[in-house]
């Protein structure tokens, strides 16, 4: 199959870091924080790496949006197995302001340019859990969408993805080309191996800006204010039932 | 003499079971009289396991192995004496006693009806005083995770708990010297001095459990050895209670202190025989800004050495850890834990972790080191992480086979420190000696401070197993210079095969410092000193 695959991949503060409000109420404190792979988009880019080891799919392209530091998250995408890279350089007020709409412009533009098939993408971002991207994403180019994949079969011109749902599996029929979205269950990524790694330092990461692809980064949204949630109260310890039914008549709640 | 009493009061009681011989190890001796004599004229027999009573260790209870020391029994009177010193911290309920009286392999248990929960030192300085008056024996304990049943009663030793004593006393944000009570737990003292950019000089598998009083009684070694020293060193201070209860300050937070013989290095590794540690002063070093792990596959055991020797070369100043592991121990955690092995399927594993202050210059340095074993092929594959969720993932590699082991069956654990060049020898040996007898046998451990984890599995306690594999794992260490305990301790499983590691003076020494401290051997008792000392 000549078939190209865009993987957009995110770089989100590391999952086991302890999350830190700023004092002014803007937003999460990220400067000196620990910066990883959004957990969803290894799984996009693993089963993108998979697809070419089946032979099924060509190329497999790594995207990501955002500033300088985001070149690191596609050296991590191209020792995993992808071929090559794509930095979408926004940085500054624009990255503060980047959200799933102007990055699915973005990635529908970029989609057109590289004369993509299939685009996979994790289900959310675990610093916004947004999950809009790829929904916005499909809209965009009018494509169909398998979202909260759980398992995607190949199948010529079209995939059937099993996807998750509340109320258990759902199997869907789409044509290509198409949007996935990864969810938790799909595969499990590999590690980069060092020989990979090596690889990788020689692969090619090209950098564009959003003006070249036409893309406007203007949002609609401002955020007021960010904050911890409440902290959890302590409990109290009583001695007797006597005094616990006195507490709970003080509190009102019988 | 003394030696001579204890040494004819041996001899008497060895008569007492036929063929019943003493075996020394190559060790040189000087002489102290007839004692002298008379252990080279035994040094070439063997010491037997003849009757149950001198088994080190038994499953479940420990009761029938050993005759309990002539202490008081704890009455109704002295209950009243410590419910009125300790409010609702006397306790007496079997339910709570329980688990206090277990360890935590679930190997040794006692039958202690008192446990003590005191939060201040001067509770514990009456308690001792008093226990002390009254003959009481007395059994501290902090995290009970140790794992030579040093830290749980043999008989009905009252339990003496510091896990109530988890106060920071201060800590110093300019030199980094934290003070604190001996009850707090390891991972809520890393959390609490790395808020400041601090961290804890020590970290073992444990640290969600152990306490600091514990790991300093046990002169606890860990991962991070190789960079930051053993406890001996970065103990500045400790405060301690002695038996007679009298509380002896020596918590000082300097650095250079040469005033005298250092008194605290008796209490670090004395397993609570000699004091009650009840507040420590550790120095921590700086959090490092920059960590990265690799995670290595090795052939043999000559490119895993080399690997070593190669990467304290091109790593240096910034190395923290270089763990191993054997593909017994990968097919343990991936059958019982199921995790995955990030690389391909190896005989040998390395685990190798930086810390430094600058990110770009560790991974560089990282990197070159890499491809240089790379392209020498001292390794065959390998992995790097440098973000906290991989980190961690690839070090749960390392921590959990001490769980996994637990899921494989009931486990001979040994742990022993030998030159380096000879530290998978004995794994080897092992399997040869035992053939199929035992279901694994597995080699893991610091190979970075020479110190060998050696496990070995059956699905039920097997005695005849058990006598296949000691003394011979003893007697191999004796052979090669090597210590029969490298950082676990003593405690109870281990206190009579202490002539394998050190020579008879140094043992007379030792139960001379016990005679002086606690003449009526109230502290742990049973615990660390061979049964021949008393």
């Amino acid at each position: 199959m000549s078939a190209r695959v865009l993987v957009g991949v995110k770089r989100v503060i590391d999952y086991a870091v302890k999350i830190r409000v700023k004092p002014d109420k803007t937003g999460v404190v990220t400067d000196g924080v620990k910066h990883s792979m959004n957990p969803f988009c290894e799984i996009a880019i693993e089963e993108a790496v998979r697809l070419k080891e089946k032979k099924l799919i060509k190329e497999v392209i790594a995207v990501s949006c955002g500033p300088q530091q985001s070149q690191e998250t596609i050296r991590t995408a191209l020792a995993m197995g992808a071929d090559r890279g794509i930095h979408v350089d926004v940085s500054g007020k624009d990255y503060e302001n980047l959200g799933p709409l102007q990055v699915s412009k973005i990635l529908a533009a970029l989609a057109k340019k590289e004369d993509v098939r299939l685009i996979i993408l994790g289900k959310q971002a675990i610093d916004d859990d947004c999950n809009q991207t790829g929904q916005m994403t499909a809209a965009l180019l009018d494509w169909p969408q398998g979202t909260f994949a759980s398992q995607v079969d190949f199948q010529e011109d079209s995939l059937k993805v099993e996807r998750e749902i509340d109320g258990g599996l759902e199997t869907i029929k789409i044509k290509m080309p198409a949007v996935v979205t990864a969810d938790l269950r799909l595969n499990e990524p590999r590690y980069a191996t060092l020989p990979n790694i090596m690889k990788a330092k020689k692969k090619k990461i090209d950098t564009v800006k959003p003006s070249d692809l036409g893309v406007d980064l203007s949002s609609q949204l401002e955020v007021l204010s960010v904050e911890e949630p409440s902290q959890r109260q302590a409990g109290v310890k009583v001695e007797t039932v006597e005094d616990l039914i006195k507490k709970l008549r003080d509190s009102g709640r019988i | 003499m003394m030696i001579q009493k204890s040494f004819h009061l041996f001899r008497s009681i060895c008569k007492k079971w036929k063929k019943c011989h003493l075996v020394m190890p190559s060790c040189s001796f000087t002489k102290i009289g007839c004692f002298h004599h008379d252990l080279v004229k035994w040094s070439s027999a063997r010491y037997f396991h003849h009757n149950q009573r001198w088994q080190a260790e038994t499953p479940r209870s420990h009761s029938t192995s050993l005759h309990r020391f002539p202490f008081a029994m704890v009455t109704e009177h002295d209950i009243d004496f410590f419910e009125k010193l300790l409010p609702r911290q006397a306790i007496t309920d079997p339910d709570v006693l329980e688990s206090y009286n277990v360890d935590w392999l679930k190997s040794v248990k006692g039958s202690s009806k008192l446990l003590l929960r005191p939060q201040t030192t001067e509770e514990i300085s009456h308690i001792l005083r008093y226990c002390n008056e009254r003959n009481l024996a007395v059994c501290p304990q902090g995290g009970n995770t140790g794992l030579v049943g040093g830290s749980v009663p043999v008989f009905d030793e009252i339990i003496l708990s510091t896990s109530l004593m988890n106060k920071v006393l201060s800590f110093d944000t300019v030199s980094g010297v934290l003070v604190c009570q001996a009850g707090c737990v390891l991972e809520d003292l890393n959390s609490f001095v790395e808020e400041n950019g601090f961290a804890m000089p020590l970290d073992l598998g444990a640290k969600g459990s152990c306490q600091i009083g514990g790991n300093v009684s046990t002169n606890a070694g860990g991962l991070r050895l190789l960079r930051y020293g053993s406890l001996r060193g970065t103990v500045l201070g400790l405060e301690v209670v002695l038996a007679n209860g009298k509380v002896l300050n020596l918590l000082s937070s300097l650095r250079k202190d040469n005033t005298g013989y250092d008194v605290k290095q008796l209490f670090i590794g004395s397993e609570g025989t000699l004091g009650v540690i009840t507040a420590v002063s550790i120095l921590c070093p700086c959090k490092p800004k920059a960590v990265n792990v690799a995670f290595l596959g090795c052939s043999t055991i000559q490119q895993l050495l080399q690997t070593f020797r190669c990467c304290k070369g091109m790593l240096g100043e910034i190395l923290s850890a270089f763990e191993f592991l054997d593909s017994a121990c990968m097919q343990l955690l991936q059958n019982h834990l199921k995790l995955t092995n990030p690389i391909t399927e190896s005989p040998f594993y390395i685990l190798i972790e930086t810390s430094g202050s600058n990110a770009n210059h560790d991974e560089e340095k990282l990197h070159n080191f890499l491809q240089h074993a790379m392209n020498t092929a001292l390794i065959t594959d390998g992995t790097m992480a440098k973000e906290d969720s991989k980190i961690k993932a690839l070090w749960m590699l390392r921590e959990r086979i001490t769980e996994a082991l637990l899921h494989d069956g009931y486990t001979y654990k040994y742990d022993i420190s030998v030159p380096v060049e000879h530290i998978y020898q004995a794994v080897q040996d092992m399997r040869v000696q035992l053939r199929d007898q035992a279901k694994s046998v597995v080699g893991y451990g610091h190979l970075g401070d020479g110190n060998l984890h050696l496990n070995i599995t059956s699905p039920f306690y097997d005695s005849a197993l058990h006598s296949l594999i000691e003394p011979f794992i003893y007697e191999w260490t004796a052979k090669h210079h090597g210590s029969i305990s490298a950082e676990h301790g003593l405690g109870l499983k281990k206190r009579n095969y202490i002539h394998y590691s050190k020579p008879a003076e140094a043992v007379y020494i030792m139960s001379h410092l016990k005679n002086m401290l606690d003449p009526k051997k109230i502290l742990n008792p049973y615990k660390t000193l061979p049964d021949y000392i008393s």
